[in-house]
């Protein structure tokens, strides 16, 4: 008979190997980074602009641009770009985020000499026709109509908002917002800002040297610099005064709670150790605030927390829907569990059972050559190298509970949480 | 192409390995032939919550979660309609831990009240937040029983009301278990930094040991044809008006299934798309458009999904959908567009390559689809259909009298 009471023997995962990438620099200024790795013959391509400093005036004009890069150039009408991409088989996605502003093409390498064409055109000669910038405003108010009505959404804006005031972080757009954009801002904004000095281009996928010098004959060439570089600097933020919100939805079935605080970020030494700290309170399934609000409790289908790093700073965030009855019940268990952390050492057992899943979880989010990629690139924004993970894997399997009861008490302090409640209270 | 070796069990369980050195991971997928379909009418829902119980600890182990995270795993779970697929990823060092709490499982579990109470609650909030607490979140739940009379897919996993998850009798989780997860209901699938033989002598040492338990000989009411128009309309506390039209299809594994999906690409996947141009960018008819089919195993669904723009009726809106499924009817699909489409399944195919677990998945549900390999051949099939077999298949399937249509109407305020 096997002993089933028993786990098995297990290891320990001490070595967490990462690709780093090729470094080359156009004639431009564009800075390519290549990952080559992989069986498959295909690669992702990410062409990646830092957005341009926000203009409360404008405030969806970094979104808008990037969102309608796909929609027509000089040569190419938005119907025509997208019959040459589907046609190979490609994937072409734009993605706006608070800091940067992406254009992702996944492609065949062997289709790569007809679809990269298609991109240059892009990033080169957008022009923004007015009635596709018609149909966009109108689809993207629909859009906003629908996102409105659901409380997560609602509590993450009114957060942001509140912890991100005035900036492209705190960006929270209503319908008639998009009225205000407008067909020549687009183009003076487009030329500011996609320009090769400003692009990071990062290639993932199995890369022969063909492939490379395809890129760079098509990226090198025929896409110069303006005179004045794109102003990337954003205004400071300024956190509000006012940290409850409560919006009243009579009818809810359940109510969205998001709370948190403005927190460091990566480039913190202390980001690492706060990492497993937030891991312990709601950072994976087995976590605290899930144990207690969902496994015990049964008040929410799933409950987190997370830390988002920014360039200016960031935010430790928690966030749930719970039945709309238990909804005072739930946030008095959240400040439990976030009190506990300040006044109870972190038991060993438990401790070690977190520096071996993110330690794990850190070893799988390492699925292939692409993930690879995405890791270089949260160091590379945030200016930091690969010493990072190094130490971070150190810190991991090293902080002590000491110095983790000691972080709880520096960073959670709750009189300083932003407290959002979106149904019934 | 996906490689794999393949053997089974006394006890009947199916066991596929694949190995994949370029990760330092291993994966470990069971999928279990049991669904919402297989669920007793007046205890709908009962798959989906029994997957959740699956985590309230076993018959050796009195936490599944907890010993895996250890090591460095995560683990999910989903259930649909026709399966419920469990799986682990771990440092492949690890491996043996998640054959020891798979196998547990499988063996028997707790049965431990606190853990019934609780995931009924968490089942039912999970009801609230995903079908009852978001604009359009129900449409499923309308749907189905206009689509299906007979066959069990008339209700969604998540179940028919909240009442059949609240009554949920631990008697009927352990009768659940004894008629649905033994090892012959189930297959394995062992994929990333593993060697077969390594897999063969986990698998003997800790899955060889659990009776075969009885084989479920499945024999569900089929769905006959549809010969009427159905329809339904609902107010509803929702900011857009919307209109789905559901037609039924044949099953997935039917040969008709593959031109059926590329009509769905044809429709409605990405800009190039027919409805994308026509009726969102050049009619101006709709703010978003969306044409799918649920490859379910028996007899599935294509669905027509549109918002229409503010000042744009439904009923215009309605016709404008039907005229682009019409064009399909009368006339051939131009070479070069079936072309695209299929070039499109081509490379989706070749990028899940990149995904262990997407691998892991796949073949298992491929062998449930009766042969794993058929994985490797799926493309051909996609690109074997020609332009007749799209108009023939749009023929039978865009029938008035196949169509259950669901408009929403906006509550005005």
């Amino acid at each position: 008979m096997i002993d089933r009471k028993t786990a098995p023997e297990s290891q320990a995962i001490d070595n967490i190997n990462l690709i780093r990438p090729e470094h080359k620099a156009l004639a431009n200024g564009c800075n390519v980074f290549c990952f080559n790795s992989g069986d498959q013959e295909l690669v992702r391509i990410e062409w990646i602009f830092n957005n341009l400093r926000f203009n409360p005036e404008k405030p969806l004009l970094n979104t808008a641009v990037n969102t309608m890069l796909n929609d027509g150039t000089s040569k190419l009408s938005a119907a025509e770009i997208a019959d040459k991409i589907d046609f190979y088989g490609a994937f072409l996605s734009v993605d706006y985020g608070f800091e940067q502003s992406v254009v992702t093409l996944h492609s065949l390498t062997k289709h790569l000499k007809h679809t990269l064409p298609v991109i240059k055109d892009i990033l080169t000669d957008s022009i923004f026709p007015q009635k596709e910038l018609k149909t966009y405003i109108r689809n993207q108010q629909q859009k906003l109509q629908v996102s409105l009505q659901k409380n997560d959404v609602v509590a993450r804006r009114t957060f942001n908002k509140a912890l991100y005031g005035n900036t492209i972080y705190g960006l929270t757009p209503v319908v008639e917002d998009y009225q205000n954009v407008q067909r020549n801002d687009m183009l003076a904004h487009f030329k500011q800002m996609y320009q090769p000095s400003n692009c990071t281009l990062i290639i993932a996928g199995k890369i022969e040297q063909q492939t490379l010098d395809l890129l760079t004959d098509t990226f090198e060439s025929g896409w110069a610099n303006l005179s004045t570089h794109a102003d990337t600097s954003q205004p400071e933020i300024k956190h509000a005064a006012e940290r409850f919100y409560f919006v009243e939805k009579p009818e809810a079935l359940q109510s969205a709670i998001r709370m948190g605080l403005p927190f460091i970020n990566r480039t913190h030494p202390d980001f690492p150790a706060v990492q497993v700290l937030n891991t312990v309170l709601g950072g994976y399934f087995g976590s605290r605030l899930m144990n207690n609000i969902r496994e015990d409790k049964g008040y929410t289908y799933g409950i987190g927390s997370g830390i988002s790093s920014l360039k200016q700073g960031g935010a430790l965030f928690i966030a749930t829907e719970v039945g709309a009855d238990v909804c005072k019940a739930a946030t008095v268990e959240i400040e439990k569990e976030i009190a506990l952390l300040k006044t109870n050492i972190i038991p060993g057992d438990e401790l070690s059972l977190v520096r071996n899943y993110m330690l794990g979880s850190l070893l799988g989010s390492l699925e292939n050559v692409f993930s690879h990629a995405d890791k270089f690139k949260n160091l590379y924004f945030s200016g930091l190298d690969y010493e990072y993970y190094d130490r971070y894997t150190e810190v991991i399997k090293t902080v002590t509970a000491e110095e983790l009861l000691e972080l709880a008490n520096r960073y959670l302090n709750f009189d300083e949480f932003y407290k959002v409640i979106v149904g019934k209270y | 192409m996906v490689k794999f070796n393949r053997f089974t069990l006394a006890n009947g369980l199916r066991v596929i390995v694949h190995e994949d050195n370029t990760t330092p991971m291993a994966v470990l997928n069971i999928l279990y032939d049991v669904g919402s379909r297989d669920e007793d009418p007046e205890q709908t829902g009962f798959a989906h919550l029994f997957e959740h119980l699956m985590f309230g600890g076993s018959v050796n182990i009195p936490s599944y979660d907890e010993p895996l995270q250890r090591v460095g795993g995560e683990n999910n779970a989903f259930t649909s309609n026709d399966i419920t697929n469990y799986y682990i990823t771990l440092p492949s060092a690890n491996l043996e831990t998640a054959f020891w709490l798979e196998s547990d499982r499988m063996l028997s579990l707790a049965f431990n009240k606190k853990s019934l109470e609780t995931q009924r609650s968490v089942v039912i909030e999970e009801f609230k937040q995903r079908y009852l607490n978001q604009p359009y979140g129900d449409v499923w739940l309308r749907l189905r029983p206009m689509v299906y009379k007979k066959h069990p897919y008339l209700w969604d996993t998540i179940g028919k009301n909240i009442e059949h998850i609240a009554d949920a009798k631990m008697e009927d989780v352990k009768a659940f278990f004894k008629k649905h997860y033994n090892p012959q209901n189930a297959i394995m699938v062992v994929g990333g930094d593993v060697k077969t033989e390594q897999v063969k002598q986990l698998a003997e040492k800790w899955f060889g040991p659990i009776p075969p338990g009885e084989k479920y000989h499945r024999d569900l009411p089929q769905e006959p044809e549809q010969h009427e128009v159905r329809r339904e309309t609902v107010t509803a506390k929702v900011p857009l008006n919307d209109v789905y039209i559901a037609l039924q299809m044949p099953g997935r594994r039917e040969k008709e299934f593959y031109a059926i999906e590329l009509i769905s690409d044809i429709l409605s996947r990405g800009n190039s798309s027919r409805m994308y141009r026509n009726l969102v960018k050049d009619k101006q008819l709709f703010s978003e458009v969306h044409a799918y089919v649920f490859g379910s195993l028996d007899k599935g669904m294509f669905v027509l999904e549109g918002k229409p723009i503010a000042g744009v009726s439904v009923e215009d809106a309605e016709a404008a959908l039907w005229n682009e499924v019409e064009q399909l009817k009368t006339t051939e699909v131009p070479a070069d567009e079936l072309t695209k489409v299929q070039n499109k399944t081509e490379s989706t195919m070749i990028f899940s390559e990149m995904s262990l677990l997407d691998k892991a998945m796949n073949l298992a549900y491929y062998e449930l689809l009766g042969d794993a390999d058929d994985l490797n051949y799926e493309t051909e099939k996609f690109l074997a259909v020609t332009p007749a077999q799209i108009k023939e298949e749009a023929n039978k399937l865009f029938r008035k009298d196949n169509s259950s249509t669901l408009i929403y109407l906006a509550e005005q305020e």
